[in-house]
């Protein structure tokens, strides 16, 4: 029988989401890892009981998990990222040059196809490669040096590493994301690298649409349209119909284009969601609703979704990596907030009901459709 | 035997309850103490110092006999009250926040 099991990181440790088919009623088991941040929990598309999770705290650093059996028990794997060669500088936020130094990792991408083989992006922005599990980790060098990496600068947020995509059709061909850098591609399996911006623009650079130093929130891609690329930027929903070759607006209607999460429908590759989050200096939803905004056109035009949603008194943030879609028939649409609520829609986004209320904040929401 | 107390936070990231007992060949001191606790605890590697540098984490503070050793040179011998086992070596995580 089909299923759904949703991974969600908290500021305060992990949660395991699981419900049948229906996805009316859930099982709620943790918090693992209890008091540590859990910036990422995502599980292998080659063997759905292979997780990984990214454990970090100020007092410890950071730890990364994995699970063989599908998040029953964890074991604690390397942890070492040490950038390649000597790591040289970026640009801290008064211009001044600042040593790479490895903060917590972000975001984990397992491989498509080898449960072993995982990809994890990282603050300061790198991108580093595991063979074996998470056992050990290499960095890919060619993304922090193809030549703008000295000029980047953090956001507000940190200089992260937060999108790692995997084309499915054009071996060897990977998208990255980086606050405040921007979109970048390869096309020989992350060894060598380039900027993917042209069409961005950033009020809140000297050049709006220079090569890098553009504030990407998030990258989502379909697996049956690998060319398309929606893009959450800091402000500004963008669309990319050449693989990020060049870049147009889909904000159309929206009632503000900043947000942070993207995503697109499991079998509708022209259904996309967004968040719609009042200003840069607002972290929360305009007038206090908070309203999923859903494209069927591959943007530019959005409807509201409300149904089972607060439409008064909320303030709540939904971070970039804090949405998540099933493939079950009828496509499952989740996220996860700031103020502790995972909701879930089992019809598309009509409706909306809360899994879970009371969490720690989100960071993270992963989801696995199970059969 | 050292008797080593770890926050809690390590103590569930290495599964282990209560103190933490150490065999430490040669000079008893703070890097040795710390060599031979992640020696028999992988998980641990990176959490109280850096793998790299050794240096001790910004938000990890060591303590024995009453006194604050996070400032001594890891090389320096510990307290006899250590090395004899009558007094733990205590990690802890320093406070922070509001």
């Amino acid at each position: 029988m089909s299923g759904v099991r949703v991974l969600v990181g908290t500021r305060k440790g992990a949660f395991v989401l699981t419900a049948d088919g229906s996805r009316q009623n859930w099982d709620v088991s943790g918090p693992h890892f209890s008091g540590w941040e859990i910036y990422h929990v995502i599980g292998s598309p080659a063997d759905p009981d292979r997780l990984y999770a990214s454990q970090t705290s100020g007092w410890s650093g950071q730890v990364i998990q994995r699970s063989d059996d599908g998040g029953n028990s964890w074991q604690p794997v390397g942890n070492q990222f040490s950038y390649d060669g000597v790591p040289g500088t970026h640009q801290w936020y008064d211009g001044t040059p600042h040593p790479w130094e490895f903060e917590r990792v972000w975001h984990l991408e397992p491989s498509l196809a080898d449960p072993d083989t995982v990809y994890a992006g990282v603050e300061d922005a790198g991108l580093f490669k595991s063979t074996d599990g998470g056992d050990s980790w290499q960095e890919l060098p060619g993304l922090r040096g193809h030549g703008s990496g000295p000029s980047w600068q953090p956001g507000a947020g940190g200089m992260c590493l937060h999108t790692i995509i995997l084309d499915p059709v054009r071996s060897g061909r990977m998208f990255a994301a980086i606050s405040a850098a921007g979109a970048f591609r390869s096309d020989d399996a992350g060894q060598t690298w380039r900027p993917v911006n042209r069409g961005l623009k950033s009020e809140g650079i000297p050049d709006p649409d220079a090569e890098v130093g553009h504030c990407v929130h998030r990258i989502a891609m379909h697996a049956s349209r690998p060319d398309v690329l929606y893009m959450q930027k800091h402000w500004d929903v963008m669309r990319s119909d050449d693989a990020g070759e060049s870049w147009r607006e889909i904000s159309g209607n929206l009632p503000t284009d900043f947000g942070f999460p993207i995503d697109v429908h499991a079998h509708e590759p022209d259904t996309v969601y967004v968040v719609p989050i009042t200003s840069d200096s607002l972290h929360y939803p305009p007038d206090g609703k908070l309203r999923v905004y859903r494209s069927r056109t591959g943007g530019d035009e959005w409807e509201p979704l409300t149904n089972g949603l607060p439409q008064e008194h909320c303030y709540v943030n939904v971070y970039r990596d804090a949405m998540g879609v099933d493939s079950l028939d009828s496509c499952g649409v989740y996220f996860g907030t700031t103020g502790g609520q995972v909701y879930g829609s089992a019809d598309a986004g009509d409706t909306w009901a809360p899994i879970v209320r009371d969490l720690p904040a989100v960071l993270s929401v992963e989801v696995q459709t199970l059969s | 035997m050292i008797r080593v107390v770890l926050p809690s936070h390590l103590r569930r990231l290495a599964s282990v309850n209560g103190e933490v007992h150490l065999e430490v060949a040669g000079e008893v001191t703070q890097a040795s103490v710390l060599d031979a606790l992640e020696a028999r605890y992988p998980m641990l590697r990176g959490t109280i110092r850096d793998q790299e540098s050794g240096r001790r984490r910004a938000f990890m503070r060591f303590f024995a006999c009453e006194e604050d050793l996070s400032h001594e040179q890891p090389d320096a011998p510990l307290p006899a009250e250590v090395v004899s086992g009558r007094e733990p070596y205590l990690i802890v995580g320093a406070m922070a926040g509001g």
